[in-house]
């Protein structure tokens, strides 16, 4: 029986897989198909695992007929950033240097999606190594976005986001390292998550910025999101940054935030001027001050906050992010894996051409960035001050979240560009994560949605910023919006796709 | 010929033995098949992180108290980066700024003096895997080593002769043997020791420029490495010449320091606190805790041997050398032993047979402490011959008999009655009387009338009171 | 004038074993210097009275039982392996000499561990 999911949201299709009203493996096959026939013009997919996909979809449906649980996303067809590890299967990052590298373990995060019954469809595109914010940067493919083609998605989670839009899996995951899950969700339309840092375990997770790098979920609703936000999240004893509380009532929560007419009465949403800065996109800027008057008519309160650091954000991330890369990427020496130089004579010509041709423009402009700024003299002056900065900044948010419940801004100062626009300029693109990298410093938890669309029909991201562990409020208010909008339930013309 | 005054600073790395490795959990027992104790973090995957091992962090503090280190209430482990392949991450986890332990002492002797030498820091660190030289054009790499828990001990400037550095490197093994947290074996690489060496003219203050000495893997190499660095260093310095700051190997076949092949470039290890393990605390309570267990040392233990128990320096040295020897002899003295001859059949005897001496500790012993200490009785209460006692011992020590039972089953009870005795050195006496007559010109025909006595006795009579029958029946 | 000179970036380049073209070398000057100087706005923050920010999370070093778990077989270790000789990952030969490289690490076979060269 075919089926037909194109407009199922995640938990939608898991409550018919475990009711038995659809087959996993025939949901399975509906998104297979449109891989097959759309994926082609958008690049959202580096591998599709068809054989895999249509193995665990029949162990699903198969434990469902048993009388087993099968399951809280029981046949969900997921897609994968190519940065988890998946046993077996290949995972590159999108990388040269990791071309042909199948991973022997798997990734707390994937391990704990198969155990819900989800079912990877395949390992989705993103910028090299997570480091960009256009997805421009993988060595394999641009991903393009589904709502314009020309456009860019987002980054570095570009696939994961754009495979979400186009429904070419009915969720995803990815990961936020400065912005790299919410830029690319508000880019494309979607939901993207980042949570608390620790929330969701890192062990299998290629790292790019150890302090820095959350693994997330995307979906087309804030429920999706926060469903399989659920089954990801918890304590790992093989992550030693790992949350020890257990995991939150996300679905719950975003339950809640559909309930009654004014389901946020009593939140107090802090706006910060810093985050509506000029040279912002004025569509941007009118779609959020709107959902902002929405958010006030479903009950919440508004109230002026101050993030005064924010202007020191980009700098401090950048600092610390590209020291903690090029310590994380010194592994990649063509010895235990992935791609090794031919014709080389020694150990020193090993390592340089092996890396010199592995690595693509940006992880190399970050390497080389990231050893600058450890060098003994200027460690103080550089990653020593970054540190102390990001206190600062993480300061400026607990001071807010005295004052308020969640803080509301934009996503990304614009709207999805074109192809090529920043590419030239390395500091105009890390610019474009000005309004996301601060939650990361701290490791507070941020959601972004739709709110709107230009009038060239690109959409435009709203975010929800909370604080540490506090997904549940950041769930709340994100599904009252939702629900008392519709820009979710748009879809991307699929014309553009074939 | 100036008179330098030798300057040495060491370094010691101690492996811990701890089941698993510092980081993650594969084996960390040496000599497995080379890459089969491997897991995805020590081998450097990508996505692996690592975790910490709690035995680590005790077994470390055990080793810093024991030295009276200050351990730090929080310390931080660092990244350390360099390229090399038995280093999988292209970098080490080290200690950086917040090491474990800050100062301590280590003390031992030097021919007989006690010293004592200052410890900078003490911190934790993982092993890197191994390199193999192969054939002509390429290595090999073995990453089972590759995370073993290593103790990095590092010593003030304060050793001043190759000797005591030698010495100085033999109390740390001792000390991580009686603590039991490794294994401390140089020629299988768990102690390893590196030296930097610097002359000055004596009576000067400011340093010399040191040289790294390395490839030391055993204490007669320390000792001779080392000196060969001083003699090489003196001549250079005699003929006018500038020591050069660079790190050497000791070459122990041609008995020489060579300057290692590298580039100029500084070694920029770009440190930076480790951003998977956040800080290590240790709380007050774990601190108490660990108090509470240490063993006595090894000085303490030579304190007391030769101090109330009366034992010459030479014995107390033989006894403290190994925990094992030590405990064992402080039974055999609990069971009522006196200690000089506990110490001399300890060391004569015990030890010629056991083999290694960590077999002392082990629970099926052929002669435990108790049976020696009993055997010590019957030789100082005149049941049993000083000479017969030996042979009994072997017999003890083979058969897994008591003292007692042999002594009985073989009726080798010395025989210290004076009207038996008396009986048989007439008839002796009476059987010889050349010898007799000829015994006031030839006092030392007592050793003839006494080996007869004894031949006549089976050897058990008691040699002093013959010696005294004899004396007034041949007078 | 840049903030760094193609002279660093080529010692850098070396530090992060990074073989870089001539036109690499120049690209990089131009960016790394861009942003350098971005970067270097953060002076004016003044950090003197705060503390280094190195984990995002408020809890200290949990520590695991010391038990060993079964290690991965020798095949999954050197699966990936891009030159696999026996039961052993293969480089091109190391610095010959007594001891090999620095680091730290002596003991049997010279395996220390190396920082600077390796031709």
């Amino acid at each position: 029986m075919t089926v037909d999911a194109r407009g199922a949201t995640a938990v939608a299709i898991a409550d018919k897989v475990r009711a038995g009203t659809w087959l996993a493996r025939d949901v399975v096959e509906h998104y297979l198909e449109r891989i097959a026939r759309l994926d082609g013009a958008l690049g959202c997919y580096l591998l599709v695992d068809a054989e895999g996909a249509r193995r665990r979809a029949d162990a699903v449906d198969a434990a469902r007929k048993a009388g087993r649980d099968p399951g809280a996303l029981a046949g969900v067809p997921l897609g994968i950033k190519d940065i988890f590890c998946t046993r077996g299967v290949e995972t590159t990052c999108a990388s040269a240097i990791l071309r042909g590298f199948k991973p022997p373990y798997e990734s707390t995060a994937t391990a704990r999606l198969a155990a819900a019954g989800g079912v990877m469809l395949g390992k989705l595109n993103m910028d090299e190594f997570a480091m960009g914010s256009s997805n421009e940067n993988s060595s394999v493919k641009p991903v393009r976005n589904p709502w314009s083609t020309e456009h860019v998605p987002g980054g570095s989670s570009g696939g994961s986001a754009a495979a979400v839009a186009a429904s070419l899996c009915a969720g995803s995951i990815g990961t936020d390292t400065g912005g790299s899950i919410r830029q690319p969700a508000a880019l494309c339309g979607v939901v993207g998550v980042k949570p608390t840092y620790g929330l969701v375990s890192r062990y299998g997770v290629i790292a790019f910025a150890s302090s820095l790098d959350h693994p997330g979920p995307f979906g087309r609703t804030v429920e999706d999101a926060a469903a399989l936000l659920e089954a990801m999240a918890g304590p790992d004893p093989l992550d030693a940054t790992s949350i020890p509380q257990p995991v939150g009532a996300y679905r719950e929560a975003a339950r809640a935030g559909r309930a009654g007419a004014t389901p946020l009465a009593g939140v107090r949403l802090g706006v910060p001027d810093e985050y509506f800065q000029p040279g912002m996109d004025s569509e941007v800027e009118a779609a959020v001050r709107a959902a902002l008057d929405e958010l006030a008519r479903a009950g919440a309160t508004l109230v002026k906050v101050s993030l005064p650091n924010t202007k020191y954000a980009i700098a401090t991330y950048y600092l610390i992010c590209t020291a903690e890369a090029s310590s994380n990427l010194a592994r990649y020496d063509g010895v235990k894996y992935g791609h090794r130089a031919a014709g080389v004579s020694s150990l020193e010509e090993l390592y340089t051409k092996t890396r010199g041709e592995g690595f693509g423009r940006e992880p190399k402009r970050r390497i080389m960035l990231g050893a600058y700024v450890l060098r003994a003299g200027y460690y103080e002056a550089y990653y020593g001050k970054a540190l102390r900065a990001r206190r600062k900044l993480a300061d400026d948010f607990s001071a807010a979240f005295t004052k308020c419940d969640a803080i509301i801004t934009p996503t990304s100062p614009v709207p999805a560009f074109k192809f090529g626009e920043r590419m030239g300029d390395p500091l105009q693109m890390y610019l474009a994560d000005v309004l996301t990298v601060a939650p990361n410093l701290a490791g507070i938890p941020a959601v972004s949605q739709p709110c709107g669309f230009t009038k060239s029909g690109l959409p435009i991201g709203l975010q929800t910023i909370g604080p540490a562990l506090g997904e549940q409020i950041c769930f709340r208010v994100a599904s009252a919006y939702e629900a008392r909008t519709d820009w979710h339930t748009r879809r991307p013309p699929e014309s553009n796709a074939s | 010929m100036t008179d330098y005054e030798v300057v040495i600073g060491l370094e010691v790395h101690v492996q811990l033995a701890t089941r698993s490795k510092i980081f993650s959990w594969s084996s960390a027992a040496f000599g497995a098949e080379p890459n089969t104790a491997t897991d995805p973090v020590c081998l450097g995957l990508p996505g692996a992180l690592p975790v910490l091992n709690r035995a680590v962090v005790d077994a470390a503090e055990d080793g810093q108290r024991a030295r009276g280190s200050k351990i730090r209430q929080r310390c931080r482990f660092a990244r350390k980066h360099y390229f090399y392949p038995d280093l999988p991450k292209g970098f080490q986890i080290s200690q950086f700024d917040e090491p474990i332990c800050d100062g301590g002492t280590v003390h031992f002797r030097l021919r007989g003096e006690p010293r004592a030498v200052r410890l900078v820091r003490i911190h934790l660190e993982e092993d890197a895997g191994k390199n193999i030289h192969a054939d002509a054009g390429k290595s090999l790499v073995d990453l089972n080593r590759a995370g073993v828990p290593l103790c990095e001990i590092v010593s003030e400037p304060e050793v001043r002769s190759a000797d005591e550095a030698a010495e100085y490197v033999r109390a740390i093994r001792t000390l991580v043997r009686y603590l039991g947290i490794g294994d401390g074996n140089m020629e299988e690489g768990s102690l390893r020791c590196d030296a930097n060496v610097s002359l000055r003219p004596r009576g000067t203050t400011t340093l010399g420029t040191k040289t790294e000495i390395k490839n030391m893997n055993s204490f007669k190499n320390v000792r001779d490495a080392i000196e060969h660095e001083v003699k090489r260093q003196a001549a250079v310095l005699d003929g006018g010449g500038r020591i050069v700051q660079e790190t050497r190997l000791w070459d122990p076949g041609r008995g020489v320091t060579q300057a290692m092949r590298s580039k100029e470039q500084a070694h920029d290890y770009r440190y930076f606190p480790e951003p998977d393990l956040p800080p290590v605390v240790v709380s007050d309570a774990a601190l108490a805790a660990l108090r509470a267990g240490l063993p006595e040392l090894p000085e303490d233990r030579f304190a007391r041997y030769t101090g109330p128990l009366g034992l010459s320096q030479q014995d107390a040295g033989v006894l403290v050398a190994e925990r094992e020897i030590a405990a064992y002899f402080d039974a055999v003295v609990a069971a009522g032993a006196p200690a000089k001859r506990a110490a001399n059949w300890v060391i004569n005897d015990v030890l010629a047979r056991v083999g290694d001496a960590r077999g002392l500790g082990a629970a099926d012993l052929p002669v435990p402490p108790a049976a020696l200490a009993e055997l010590c009785r019957l030789v100082d209460d005149d049941t049993l011959s000083g000479k017969l006692a030996k042979d009994v011992f072997a017999r003890m020590w083979s058969e897994r008999r008591s003292a007692a039972d042999i002594v009985a089953a073989e009726g080798l009870a010395q025989v210290s009655d004076g009207g038996e005795l008396e009986d048989i050195c007439r008839r002796v006496v009476a059987e010889h009387p050349t010898e007799a007559s000829r015994f006031k010109d030839s006092p030392k025909l007592m050793g003839f009338f006494v080996g007869q006595v004894m031949k006549a006795t089976g050897g058990k009579a008691n040699p002093k009171t013959i010696n005294e029958i004899l004396r007034r029946l041949l007078a | 004038m840049s903030r760094i000179t193609a002279d660093e970036v080529r010692e850098l380049a070396l530090l992060a074993r990074l073989r870089l073209s001539d036109d690499e070398v120049a690209r990089m000057t131009g960016d790394l210097g861009a942003i350098l100087e971005y970067v270097d706005a953060l002076r004016a923050l003044d950090t003197s009275d705060i503390e280094p920010m190195t984990h995002a999370v408020p809890f200290d070093c949990p520590a695991r039982a010391d038990e060993t778990a079964p290690s991965l077989p020798l095949d999954d270790a050197l699966a990936n392996a891009p030159r696999r000789d026996g039961d052993f990952f293969q480089v091109p030969r190391i610095v010959p000499g007594p001891g090999g490289g620095q680091g730290g690490q002596g003991g049997q076979g010279g395996s220390t561990g190396g920082a600077e060269d390796g031709s």
